[in-house]
């Protein structure tokens, strides 16, 4: 199965799954089948005066991942991500990483088509 | 957690005084000076125990005179004219450079160097009426959708960790990218706004911001007495854009002298003014109620 | 000369203070709206616009074809406006700062020059005053290029004919950020309007910190004089700083700015005390020819 991107809080797989894309703790890039994980951390787009989105949907996309798991995501970073070929679930915050994951498994989750958040510049 | 912003098209409305009145009134919350070109409310509330960090955002370029060549690419290719030029010597204006690194990249001699920009602090606080982001940047440097989205995370942490349910945040007054960076997602936008010409030219362009980004907006009509036929003028308009008029207040020079005193109004004086002013804000929390 | 009128925050009377001088300067002047985020100039003077042009910038459109996802100017980009995503170069045109990096490090020649706009300059005349002003776009987030390309338009104007007006009167943006710096920088004389409250004389100092490394001559106007305290006085004696005028705080005179009427022309009383301010505006960027 493709790897998927989760935000996250903390680098675990009990993490609270961070609600916010761009401005992201950090990533888990998880294989569903085996819940190995490796962290990204995502502190570096925080620093930057802008574009916190886009430099996040390059670090999820440089990661290999297929599928991002998290809560919103803005306009730009939603068509850098579509570009890219990842598939976008959002609404997934207040609850664990791993429970994302298994959500995801299952197949209740819903790919956006359409971002879900108003972009700060649009 | 409910996130209430005041803001103003203009400035020089009351925008501040207002809100530090409000941050007497609110209980359960977190105080956030999202007005860093002009932060003013610390002169009234008085944090304590600040805890002061660095602001860093993007970078500066720095030309190291050593090893400059005096080739001119710089001063060519430089399209925010930072680039300065006496004689064989080249130096950059830090007022006038973007951090695009554009000179970084092209100096033939790799001479320029491009270290992080130091822009300003940011604290944590005490105030008499619960705890408080704030900022201060130093003079030339400018308010960004970086800082302003920094504040609001602070607040939101601090919040959390206190089990506080809402953010009261001074915002900053025009339309730039440090007002949109405020406004994002907040539960309600309050425009303090006056009748004056200026008050409502710039009313109209604010609520064009916010009819933008979808935010619940109301106003408030600070010193509605100058002009009452403006002032009218204003609350159509409101009602024509479907934003709540959550009240109108006279011109009052117990604000000044509150603020003189260290004071807001609401503790300075009990009057009519002040009783309107607590009434507005009770509609202000009903209209956070209501889906 | 340039005569750019400033205060460390909004609604002090900056532009109480430009249309009365406008109004009453010995010979006819250009005045300049360069407060492109809340441009209010125009609201008092009424000018007859005669003409306006999109005020536009620079930014890269990518040729898929040519474009072998070297990733060069996406790594030069401090914007995050060009963005290697995947297998696809992605523009966002919003983010760009419009630095012409990425259009010249391509190698592949797959980038070319197009457009965003920023907002509009219009000009026209009042009488005799000749006036030029700039907006921003909403949802704009960027003004200093816009001012820019204001700052364009006036030396053109001047350029065209010979018998332009010399003096150039100046709204300037509010606050101490770069958009204020950008107005202020090319000035030859810089008056600050502030108002004697804790406020007032908090951002003046603010305003009078950034503006002092320019080395201009800087003098003071205190508007609403009497409504507050001294402080304002002991620091302009302290920092050696001229206070040109004092406007004294008059419900009247709210009244009347608030009706869109120029204070200068409102009564004989405030006439005089704008062509006194006039000049020793004269005199104090006299003291800079001299050395």
């Amino acid at each position: 199965m493709d790897k998927v991107a989760v935000t996250c809080e903390s680098p675990s797989l009990e993490a609270q799954v961070d609600p916010r894309f761009g401005r992201a703790a950090g990533f888990l890039i998880v294989d569903p089948d085996t819940m190995e994980f490796e962290y990204i951390d995502n502190g570096s787009t925080q620093v930057m005066a802008q574009g916190a989105g886009i430099q996040a949907a390059e670090n999820v996309s440089n990661s290999g991942a297929k599928v991002l798991l998290t809560g919103y995501v803005g306009p730009k970073a939603f068509q850098g991500l579509a570009a890219a070929g990842i598939k976008i679930g959002q609404n997934l915050d207040s609850m664990t990483v791993r429970q994302a994951i298994e959500k995801f498994k299952a197949g209740e989750v819903e790919f956006a088509e359409a971002s879900n958040k108003e972009g700060h510049w649009k | 957690m409910d996130e209430i912003l005041i803001i103003s098209g203009k400035g020089g409305t009351g925008k501040t005084s207002l809100t530090a009145a409000f941050a007497h009134l609110a209980k359960n919350h977190v105080i956030c000076d999202l007005d860093v070109d002009a932060p003013d409310m610390h002169l009234i509330l008085k944090p304590e125990n600040t805890r002061s960090h660095d602001f860093i955002s993007g970078h500066e370029a720095m030309i190291v005179e050593e090893k400059c060549e005096s080739c001119g690419t710089c001063l060519e290719m430089c399209r925010y004219d930072a680039i300065v030029n006496e004689g064989d010597r080249y130096f950059i204006d830090p007022l006038k450079c973007e951090g695009c690194k554009v000179c970084v990249e092209f100096c033939p001699a790799k001479a320029i160097d491009f270290p992080d920009r130091h822009c300003g602090s940011w604290f944590l606080s005490d105030t008499r009426f619960g705890p408080m982001i704030h900022a201060q940047l130093f003079p030339g440097e400018e308010n960004s959708g970086l800082l302003v989205s920094l504040l609001r995370k602070q607040a939101k942490e601090m919040a959390g960790k206190k089990g506080l349910d809402l953010i009261l945040s001074d915002g900053t007054p025009g339309i730039g990218c440090p007002v949109i960076a405020s406004l994002s997602g907040v539960s309600l936008a309050v425009i303090v706004t006056e009748p004056t010409p200026s008050g409502r030219h710039d009313l109209e362009r604010v609520a064009d911001l916010c009819a933008h980004f979808r935010i619940p907006a109301g106003i408030i009509i600070n010193k509605c007495d100058l002009n009452e036929k403006e002032a009218a003028t204003i609350e159509k308009f409101a009602a024509d854009k479907g934003i709540v008029h959550f009240g109108s207040l006279p011109h009052d020079p117990a604000i000044t002298r509150a603020m003189i005193n260290g004071q807001v109004i609401t503790e300075y004086a009990n009057n009519e003014f002040t009783e309107e002013l607590t009434r507005i804000w009770q509609q202000m929390l009903q209209s956070l109620k209501k889906p | 000369m340039k005569i750019a009128v400033a205060s460390g925050k909004g609604g002090t009377g900056k532009t109480t203070v430009s249309s009365s001088l406008v109004s009453v300067w010995d010979s006819p002047v250009i005045a300049m709206d360069l407060d492109v985020e809340e441009p209010n100039l125009h609201l008092f003077l009424n000018p007859t616009f005669t003409g306006s042009r999109p005020a536009r910038m620079e930014i890269p459109e990518v040729d898929q074809a040519l474009c072998t996802l070297c990733g060069k100017c996406s790594d030069l980009c401090q914007f995050k406006a060009i963005s290697l995503m995947g297998k696809v170069l992605m523009t966002f045109p919003e983010m760009c700062h419009g630095c012409g990096g990425c259009l010249a490090i391509c190698p592949e020649n797959a980038l070319h020059p197009i457009h965003r706009e920023l907002g509009e300059i219009a000009w026209g005349h009042a009488g005799e005053t000749k006036f030029l002003m700039g907006r921003l776009r909403i949802g704009e987030a960027m003004s200093p290029p816009l001012m820019r390309q204001v700052k364009k338009r006036l030396d053109e104007m001047q350029a065209a004919s010979p018998d332009q007006p010399k003096d150039v009167i100046t709204d300037a943006p509010p606050g101490v950020s770069c958009p204020a710096i950008n107005a202020v920088m090319d000035s030859d004389v810089i008056v600050l309007v502030t108002e004697p409250t804790p406020f007032g004389v908090y951002d003046m100092k603010l305003a009078h910190e950034a503006f002092t490394p320019m080395n201009k001559p800087m003098g003071v106007v205190v508007n609403r004089a009497g409504l507050g305290n001294s402080e304002i006085y002991d620091y302009c004696a302290a920092k050696n700083l001229d206070i040109l005028a004092e406007i004294p705080y008059d419900r009247q005179i709210a009244e009347a700015y608030a009706s869109g009427v120029i204070i200068s022309e409102s009564s004989d009383k405030m006439k005089q005390i704008f062509l006194e301010l006039a000049e020793k505006i004269k005199q104090k960027a006299g003291e800079v020819c001299r050395g």
